[in-house]
Formats: structure tokens, C-alpha cells, sequence
């Protein structure tokens, strides 16, 4: 028995919301009285796997074939699911990320395991039931879902756990083969295209969101959101309306059909605050709402509000966080 | 070519959400249902493709009790030739994507989409397990779909950025936008959609493995704090020292 924690690299760096994973992983092996395994898919580095170990992790298995590099579907689910059989886990813990969620469906038919996809809290294993609680209603509402059979499968929310931080613990970093062959490749990518963004920082991984509306007028004045983001290290977001217009990209679109995100603090500037933008944001744990118009809706989710206009109080904003710091 | 499309029957996005009393179910009560909107994109861009190849068939499958039947016909009106029906309530991811794996087996089709993830129940799981139940490749989330001849080219999103990425039929796609301009039904299609063809079929495969126990409602917030427009700067105190936030 043991926990398999699934940790995504880039750059070779592990992602934030893999440090999260880790830690998840090995407080649940705690918990069951095991040890954390990781085994590491993407571009990875030795020095970044040896300090999964301050995440509470004890061994990372690598396999350094070149082509998963990339995300292909088809092999790291075998990558993963040779290492959960090697490993003999019970467990096994993957980020709820495009690529978490898309192996991650795979694995739970391969390996005959329950799945549990954005899960935001650490599992209960009380007599034999090993429940986990989720995000389900688009944000709207939460389920607590008892998981079945031998092996669980369990992909965690970002940002609902908090990566702990051992100083000095370090994981030993063990070569891998999962004897991939050319058929596990089919789904390889041809080309990928990354996107510029803004000040480096990725809005799914982001601690700090700043969003524009139709409040914003216009795709000209995006400077005043894209200052006050920089000033704050924060990520660049907007509503559906917005994105439909093309005022700015469709990966920028935060709401029910777009991308849901879970800062510390999300900023909403000229947003009025539709069901369908709160359900993508409500798990986010400070809301700050700046709209004129003070019977926006969005008042209602926030903590804090200014009510005022955008174009006036932004400035103001961006220039109070370069005093501060 | 035979596309297969799965469809959910999910409430509308302005839905306030509400339980039963006991928190084990979603309250129906007074909703209003709707196509999930994820899958309307993998239902227009089927049309669209099986329009542009000039021939094949968009078969719609749902997984639900009678009660769908009024989005299944929406889906009929809006373009697709046949549906079927599994009727079963969605007990949970795997018990759903074992009925379209059924299901698709059995029709041949070439090419499976659905949306990314239903509204709902937000599983994002069904997709990857009807590609591992009939061992085919997934290509999820899609952006982008186009097909030349058996071999389809696909915009896989990822954190950050996108893959391009090529499979040939059969495969399994989940989509989102921008992949095409969800279509709605014309009154020309409503009229056709009464005569076309509704199957509906019985569940089969093994039990789910998962089972929901509580439905919980996110904690309501405390209510908002208000800071005057003059003095905007005093946010950023706050949110250092107060919130801890920055």
C-alpha cells in the first residue's frame, strides 16, 4: 500500500498546484499509516524533485523518455499506471488541471478505481468509508462523495490546499521506464503554442487576479488592469462579455463556461457580477468588487467593495501598492 | 462519417441552486433545463463537419430519465439526425460513460464529442473513461476540431498555452469554446425534429463507484466592507493588514 502523488513540471519546475498535490498526498498517506510517492510528468529537473521532499514526499520516480515532455494523453496514463502497480497504491493523487483531469478519467477505467475530480479538502476515512468533499454546481454548491473499491483516485482543486514547506527534507529521485512504446504516443502534440502572458504569471496558478468587464469601455484601456496586475504579481482576467467581444483572449474568461479560478484575491473592476461569472470565482478567498453603479450584484459576493469609477480608482490603487512596497 | 454526441440534461446557468431537504439531491423544483452548454459545442460542430463532408449522420445520446426528452429534441431541432436514449439516471461518471461506450460499440461511430464537463455536476471525467473503455485516444479540453478525411486535427487546451494535435477516427473529443458558434434551433428544425427518430434503450454494465451523500451550500459571506472612492488607497492597507492577502 501506498499514496502515488502525480506532480506536473515545466520549465523544470514543479507547478505550484503540484506542490499543493504533494502535500495533499502525503498528509493522506499519514493518514492511512503509508509513505508519498511521486512520479513526475513534463519537462522536469533533479533539483526540483529532490525537494519534493519538503512537501513530505520520500521517493520520486522519473522517466526521462523525451516525448513526455509534452502532455500526451494516452502516455501518461500508462506512465502513471505503471507506477501506481509498481508502487502497488492505493491511493492516487493528481492535480484537478486539464491534464490531471484528462489522465486522470483514464486511469480510474484502467485501474478499476473511483474517481473524484476537484476535490477541495483533505479525504475522512471513518469505518471502511473514505469520503471526500467537492466542488460540484459550477462553485455553487458542495458534495461530500463517498469513494469505492480498492484503489481511489482523488484530483485536487488549486488552491484549496496549502503546500507545506519542511526546509531541508529532501525526496530521492529514482529512475523509471514504463517501456513506452510508439502506439502510447497517438495523441503526441504536433505543435505547442504557449501564450504570452502577462507579467509571466498564469491565470489557473495565479495567487492574485485582476478582471476587467464591460465596465473597462474598451480593449484600450486594459493598461489600467494590466498596471495594478503587475504592481500586485497578479494574473490578468475578464468576464464572458468581454471575451465574446474579443476585447480580449477566451483563456482570459473567468465564469460557469470558462475557466474557474481560486486566488486569495480576486479584483473585479467594471464587472456587474452574473450568476454564470460568480460560479467562477466564489471559491476565491478575498473578493474585491469596483463598480459605479452601487446596486451591482457583485457587492454581494464581495468582502470588500469601492463603489466609484474604474478609471479613477484603479490609478489610485496601482499607486497605493507602489507605496507599500 | 457517424458522429456520436453526447449530451447532458442540466439546469440553466441562472439556476439559484437548492436541495432537498435532507441535502441528498438537487431540488428540481420550478428549474428550468437545459442543454449543457459545453456540449452545444460539440453538438454545432458535428452538424457543421457532417455539412462540410456533404453526407454521414450526428446521433444525440443522453443519459437520463423521460424527463430530458424535451433537450433531446432541441438537439434534434438544431441538427442532429437521430437520438438515442439510455434511460437510467446519471448515477455517476463511470455508470455514464459505460452506457455511451455500450452504445458507441455497438453504432461504429467514427468520431465521439461531448462537452468538457457538465454544469453540475462539473466531473470532467467521462470523456478519458469512454476513450479507455473501447481504447481509443481523448482529446480533452478541444478548442478546435477539423477533419480531413479519417484524420482529425484538434486544439488541446493546457495550462498556459495549447497543443496542436492529430488522431485519426474513431477518437473521443471534449469541447469548449471558441470552437464554434453554438447553433439554435430554427423553426423549420423544430418541426422536423417531432418525426425524427428517438430510441430509448436500457442501462447497461457494473454499478457505480461513487456515491454523493451530501449536497452542502458554500458558507455566506459576512457582507461586503465598503471603502470611499476619495480614499482607494485604504483598500490596499486593508488588504495587506486585514485580509493578508498582498
Amino acid at each position: 500500500m501506498s499514496v502515488l502523488v502525480v506532480v506536473e513540471c515545466d520549465k523544470g519546475e514543479v507547478k505550484k498546484s503540484s506542490l499543493e498535490v504533494a502535500s495533499y498526498g502525503s498528509q493522506v498517506a499519514q493518514l492511512l499509516g503509508t509513505t508519498a510517492t511521486a512520479v513526475a510528468v513534463g519537462e522536469a529537473s533533479e533539483a526540483s524533485l529532490t525537494q519534493l521532499g519538503e512537501q513530505g514526499i520520500s521517493k520520486v520516480l522519473y522517466d526521462a523518455e523525451p516525448r513526455l515532455k509534452d502532455f500526451v494523453n494516452g502516455a501518461y496514463t500508462k506512465l502513471i499506471a505503471t507506477a501506481a502497480q509498481k508502487e502497488e497504491s492505493t491511493v492516487i493523487v493528481l492535480a484537478n488541471s486539464n491534464i490531471g483531469a484528462a489522465v486522470g478519467s483514464r486511469l480510474a477505467v484502467r485501474l478499476q478505481a473511483s474517481l473524484a475530480t476537484n476535490v477541495v479538502e483533505l479525504p475522512k476515512n471513518d469505518g471502511g468509508q473514505f469520503t471526500v468533499k467537492r466542488g460540484a454546481f459550477s462553485g455553487k454548491a458542495f458534495a461530500e462523495v463517498v469513494l469505492g473499491g480498492d484503489r481511489k483516485i482523488i484530483a485536487v482543486k488549486k488552491n484549496s490546499i496549502e503546500a507545506q514547506h519542511e526546509a531541508g527534507k529532501t525526496a530521492t529521485v529514482e529512475a523509471f521506464s514504463a517501456q513506452l512504446a510508439d502506439t502510447d504516443f497517438a495523441d503526441a502534440p504536433k505543435q505547442v503554442v504557449m501564450q504570452d502572458q502577462a507579467g509571466g504569471i498564469l491565470l489557473p496558478e495565479a495567487d492574485r487576479v485582476v478582471s476587467g468587464g464591460r465596465g473597462m469601455k474598451g480593449p484600450e484601456n486594459w493598461n489600467l488592469i494590466e498596471d495594478l496586475a503587475k504592481a500586485l504579481g497578479a494574473a490578468t482576467a475578464c468576464s464572458k462579455p468581454v471575451s465574446d467581444v474579443d476585447w480580449r483572449p477566451h483563456h482570459e474568461h473567468v465564469g460557469q463556461t470558462g475557466i474557474t479560478v481560486s486566488p486569495n484575491l480576486y479584483i473585479a473592476c467594471g464587472i456587474s457580477g452574473a450568476i454564470q461569472h460568480l460560479a467562477g470565482v466564489n471559491s476565491s478567498k478575498v473578493i474585491v468588487v469596483i463598480n459605479k453603479d452601487p446596486e451591482a450584484p457583485f457587492f454581494k459576493a464581495a468582502d470588500y467593495g469601492i463603489v466609484g469609477d474604474v478609471f479613477d480608482v484603479l490609478p489610485k490603487l496601482t499607486q497605493a501598492v507602489k507605496e507599500l512596497n | 462519417m457517424k458522429f456520436l454526441v453526447c449530451i447532458s440534461n442540466v439546469p440553466d446557468t441562472t439556476t439559484k441552486i437548492t436541495f432537498t431537504p435532507d441535502n441528498k439531491e438537487f431540488n428540481k423544483a420550478g428549474v428550468q433545463f437545459v442543454i449543457n452548454p459545453w456540449d452545444e459545442y460539440a453538438l454545432t460542430r458535428a452538424i457543421e463537419l457532417k455539412e462540410a463532408q456533404g453526407g454521414g449522420t450526428v446521433t444525440v445520446l443522453n443519459v437520463g430519465e423521460a424527463d430530458t426528452e424535451p433537450n433531446i429534441r432541441k438537439a434534434l431541432a438544431i441538427g442532429a439526425d437521430d437520438a438515442i436514449r439510455v434511460n437510467a439516471h446519471p448515477k455517476d461518471a463511470f455508470f455514464v460513460a459505460q452506457q455511451i461506450a455500450s452504445i458507441a460499440k455497438d453504432g461504429g461511430y467514427d468520431v465521439i464529442l461531448m462537452g468538457k464537463e457538465s454544469i453540475d455536476y462539473n466531473g470532467f471525467q467521462v470523456h478519458g473513461m469512454v476513450g479507455e473503455l473501447l481504447g481509443i485516444p481523448t482529446v480533452a479540453p478541444a478548442m478546435k476540431l477539423d477533419m480531413s478525411g479519417n484524420t482529425a486535427t484538434l486544439e488541446r487546451e493546457i495550462e498556459g498555452g495549447k497543443e496542436i494535435v492529430e488522431v485519426a477516427t474513431p477518437f473521443v473529443a471534449s469541447c469548449q469554446q471558441p470552437m464554434c458558434e453554438p447553433r439554435i434551433p430554427n423553426m423549420r428544425g423544430i418541426m422536423t425534429a417531432r418525426t425524427k427518430p428517438l430510441k430509448v434503450v436500457e442501462p447497461t454494465g457494473d454499478a457505480p463507484r461513487t456515491q454523493v451523500t451530501e449536497y452542502q451550500l458554500p458558507p455566506k459571506k459576512q457582507g461586503v466592507k465598503l471603502i470611499p472612492a476619495e480614499s482607494a488607497g485604504d483598500l490596499i492597507k486593508l488588504l495587506r493588514n486585514e485580509a493578508k492577502v498582498i
